[in-house]
């Protein structure tokens, strides 16, 4: 520790905040990098647009399940599961209340879709506390067994909707002022894509404001690092995981609702398949990490739809490519959380 | 004579397979710096953890200003009032001093007095306020995670090696900090390898060995008897001056 | 049980405790009278199977099974005895067949495309447990779990892009070579009622090489190679500190499996005549073999065996059960839907479910414990 006594000796110059700028500049240079292979700018703005609206859709389902693991080191594979409930949980509004979706008025519009975010939530995050009790506590400690546990509750739960909701695929209606898209010249934006960043961008921040302006968002950040400190200073870690789970379940059934009424059809399996792409991009963000998850769900939906549109069979792979390029270059991810 | 702050009596500690703590007894008496001494793997460590109920005690009692919390939880310790300061520090280097801090007060915002008289013994951590603790060096970190620990006015402070690995300067100036600490009646469990620093301050001390408690007494005593270190320690005050 | 066919292997245990079938066995006994029972009875009924039943669907549950077995114990070599979850069992099993069903489809169904396609899959399986290994053994231990999750998902989709090599969706199906053919005659009579044509030489094909692979699998995880295996999933540290390098450990079995779960795949490819995404690379294929894995018996091979046995005799008959109980509870709401034959994965995910909390060693466990000895 020889800069200890130059320290002392001499005042040093105040060491600026390291704010780490290379996995953000990734986003535009990506984007940049993909216009001229586009070709119109037009047509690149709505790629951009589409990969931007999944991408938030993408942050909203793997938020949750970044900071689980990184408070608890536990993975839950059933995760999508909750993906699933929260989009058959609009079946539970648009079954009383469907005449609001063919409605003209934006105003019972937003409200439908409002309401079917507010029960979806509900109804996940009472899944997630029930899925937290049941499957996940009493295998704290073992990675192979709530590998195999979680995945054993994805099963079950996704014939309890079979059960309960029909093995086919149920197809829901985008409320009317949702449809159609802004035309600003050539460009053009669907409208419930612009909508899902605006929805996707408030929670974002607002996840951003409770995590470094509230005592709850501290302690969550500490958890992540070091649990063992946090209970030493005398908070009960178990109490913080349990409402993060929650919270999480939530958030995955908030993304459920905005991926349901993208595809317009629900199938229970609906949320599995998307959990390949929430797998991809908590590894790329590195787990644990929120800012690495969002900046890794914008990555990743920007080069599936670039790719799609350039070679679509190459779509997933080039996901495949993207994870595997990130981890060479930083095997924990973008933004590796400091562990103990 | 009244009961000591923290008593331990017959604490066995097993980790996986491995029998560590083999029925260690001592005593922490309120208001003064007891100096927990030991070479590596004597077991100190250990002992800090299980009093903190990190890791639980096979065996034993650990009682604490009056009740047992032998198979207490970690938070219920903590909160019983003993504040721990592990060997790694445990500071969150994502969160900025100020949020360090700020979250070992468990009871709401600091008081101001107290901040200053913190900030006055480790006047370091004003100018890196509002900076992610990663930023700071190991000896600063170890003024951070000390600061932290006495965020609030607390019963016992447990403290693991804080001058290791830090230049003489650095650990000159936490001895005043200690000297400081002490002279405002704070009872401190301090676990030292650096013999001359501990000898600068403790009032009583304790020495174990492969996980039982060899020697305890007070600090004059063991700085008189140069034989006694020697047997104890297997070393002189002079030979680490 | 010496009635059991000894198959032409030599092992030095064999000469050492006597015994052809310890040897066979690697001297990695069932341990249970009932488990013993159990399997001598499942590997009686699957060598006789074409002579016990008319049909053609007990012949076809009875080469599943044995298909499944392969697959199961192949991915038990990875869960049980080395503590690794990969969800990319399914793309070895695909690749399998898909190489059985591109060689005889595209250069001629003869036995020399068999082989061509069989070690051509087998090298890419190899390559790519390999490539998979040495990339997510860079980084923690879970992100295996993950990655291969995503590997083997995005493989599933190349193979119903690629559909000028692959058929695409509606997948491949093909000509055996002529000896496997249903009109093939071995003799012109009837062996016990039973005309031995090329079906049922198929059968036997798939048959002889499962006992085959599964016995050189129970040859492996009781070497010292699976010994030290087992050793890493007990105490990585441990082990790494004794001087196992664990990484080429790890990849070596995942290797190992790959190659077992292709060379099943090139027999159900083999069994279909056909071979496409949903008999092979689905990811409810996935689900099965955890399932059967973990309700046979992780860890114990034979597991792999009763797993095996148990699913797919319940893919098959629990249906009818639960269809019966299903119309029995007719105007009860919700109650018939989750008895509905197509809900049996719902109790066989419950079951899953307890057995890893509750008896880790499944059904082999169980038995094991409550007979010992047999």
């Amino acid at each position: 520790m020889s800069d200890m006594a130059a320290q002392s000796s001499a005042p040093a110059e105040l060491p600026r905040a390291k704010t780490d700028w290379l996995p953000l500049l990734l986003v535009p240079a990506l984007g940049l990098l993909a216009l001229p292979f586009v070709g119109s700018p037009s047509t690149w703005v709505t790629l951009t647009v589409a990969g931007l609206a999944m991408g938030m859709m993408i942050f909203l389902m793997a938020s949750g399940l970044t900071l689980v693991f990184g408070l608890m080191d536990i993975i839950n594979f059933g995760h999508g599961v909750f993906i699933s409930l929260g989009a058959y949980a609009t079946l539970l509004v648009l079954g009383p209340l469907g005449s609001w979706a063919l409605s003209d008025s934006i105003g019972l519009n937003l409200a439908l879709l409002g309401l079917c975010i507010l029960v979806a939530m509900a109804v996940t995050a009472l899944a997630g506390a029930v899925f937290e009790r049941v499957i996940v506590r009493p295998v704290y400690g073992s990675h192979l067994k709530q590998i195999l546990v979680t995945m054993g509750g994805l099963i079950v739960t996704e014939q309890l909707i079979h059960a309960i909701w029909g093995a086919s695929p149920i197809p829901i209606p985008l409320p009317q002022s949702l449809r159609g898209a802004f035309v600003l010249g050539d460009i053009v934006m669907e409208r419930y894509r612009v909508i899902a960043v605006v929805i996707g961008l408030v929670v974002f921040l607002g996840m951003q404001l409770i995590l470094n302006r509230t005592r709850i968002g501290l302690l969550i950040r500490a958890g992540v690092e070091n649990p063992e400190m946090v209970e030493a200073l005398g908070y009960r870690i178990r109490r913080l995981f349990v409402s993060v789970f929650i919270a999480g379940s939530a958030l995955a059934g908030l993304g459920g609702v905005m991926w349901a009424f993208y595809r317009q059809t629900l199938t229970a399996g609906m949320g599995m398949e998307v959990m390949v792409l929430v797998f991809i991009v908590i590894i790329i963000g590195g787990l644990g990490s929120v800012g690495g998850c969002f900046v890794g769900s914008i990555l990743v939906a920007l080069v599936a739809n670039y790719v799609g549109f350039i070679e679509p069979k190459l779509a997933l792979i080039s996901n495949i490519l993207v994870m595997a390029l990130v981890l060479v270059w930083r095997p924990q991810g973008l933004f590796p959380v400091a562990r103990r | 004579m009244t009961e000591p702050l923290l008593q331990l009596s017959g604490v066995h500690t097993h980790i996986g397979p491995y029998h560590i703590l083999h029925g260690v007894d001592f005593a922490v008496p309120a208001g003064e710096l007891t100096m927990l001494l030991g070479r590596n793997g004597a077991g100190k460590t250990t002992t800090l953890r299980t009093i903190m109920g990190l890791w639980q005690a096979s065996s034993g009692r650990i009682r604490f200003d009056g009740s047992d919390i032998t198979t207490r939880s970690t938070p219920d310790i903590a909160r019983a009032g003993i504040a721990y300061v592990p060997e790694a520090m445990g500071i969150f280097t994502d969160l900025t001093v100020r949020e360090n801090i700020v979250l070992a007060a468990r009871s709401g915002p600091v008081d101001k007095s107290r901040l200053d008289w913190i900030l006055g013994l480790f006047p370091a951590l004003k100018r890196f306020w509002n900076l992610p603790a990663g930023n700071l060096s190991g000896g600063q970190k170890q003024m951070l995670a000390i600061a932290r620990a006495i965020s609030e006015p607390r019963r016992l402070l447990l403290i693991d090696e804080p001058t290791k690995g830090l230049a003489p300067v650095m650990v000159r100036s936490m001895i005043e900090a200690f000297r400081a600490l002490k002279a405002s009646g704070e009872t401190i469990l301090l676990v030292e390898q650096n013999f001359y620093a501990a000898s600068a301050l403790g009032d009583n001390v304790v020495v174990m060995d492969d996980g039982r408690i060899v020697h305890s007494g007070t600090m004059s005593d063991l700085v008189a008897d140069k034989d006694m270190q020697q047997r104890l320690l297997g070393l002189s005050l002079d030979a680490h001056q | 049980m010496s009635t059991s066919p000894a198959l032409p292997l030599a092992f030095d245990e064999t000469r050492r405790r006597g015994g052809i079938l310890t040897g066979l066995l690697s001297s990695d006994l069932p341990r249970s009278r009932a488990l013993s029972f159990i399997l001598f009875a499942i590997f009686v009924l699957l060598a006789a199977t074409p002579f016990l039943f008319s049909g053609s669907q007990p012949v076809g549950t009875a080469a599943k099974i044995c298909v499944f077995i392969v697959l199961v114990a192949s991915y038990d070599l990875l869960l049980g005895y080395s503590g690794i979850v990969s969800f990319a069992h399914t793309m070895f099993y695909g690749i399998g067949g898909y190489g059985i069903a591109i060689a005889l489809e595209r250069i001629s169904p003869t036995w020399s495309s068999v082989a061509i396609g069989l070690i051509a899959a087998l090298a890419l399986s190899a390559v790519l447990a390999i490539a998979i290994g040495l990339l997510s053994l860079r980084v923690r231990a879970i992100f295996f779990s993950m990655i291969t999750l995503a590997v083997a998902t995005a493989a599933a989709v190349l193979a119903s892009q690629l559909s000028e090599i692959t058929g695409g969706e509606d997948g491949l199906s093909f000509q055996l070579p002529p000896a496997l053919r249903p009109a093939f005659r071995l003799f012109s009579e009837p062996v016990f009622g039973t005309m031995i044509n090329g079906r049922l030489l198929a059968y036997y094909l798939v048959f002889i090489v499962s006992v085959i692979v599964f016995l050189v699998l129970l040859r492996i995880v009781n070497s010292p190679f699976g010994r030290v295996l087992q050793a890493i999933r007990e105490n990585e540290f441990r082990a790494e500190a004794l001087g196992y390098r664990v990484v080429a450990y790890r990849t070596a079995a995942s290797v190992i499996s790959a190659l077992a779960a292709t060379i099943a795949g090139a027999l159900m490819a083999l069994w279909l005549r056909y071979n496409g995404p949903d008999t092979t690379l689905s990811f409810s294929i996935m689900i099965d073999i955890l399932l059967m894995v973990v309700i046979g018996g992780m860890g114990t091979m034979y597991g792999a065996v009763i797993g095996a046995a148990v699913f797919v005799l319940a893919q098959s008959y629990l249906q009818v059960l639960m269809g019966a109980g299903s119309a029995a509870l007719a105007g009860i709401p919700l109650l018939p839907n989750l008895i509905h034959p197509d809900r049996w994965l719902l109790w066989l995910g419950a079951l899953f479910i307890i057995s890893v909390y509750a008896f880790p060693g499944g059904i082999v466990g169980r038995l094991r414990q409550a007979n010992p000895k047999g």
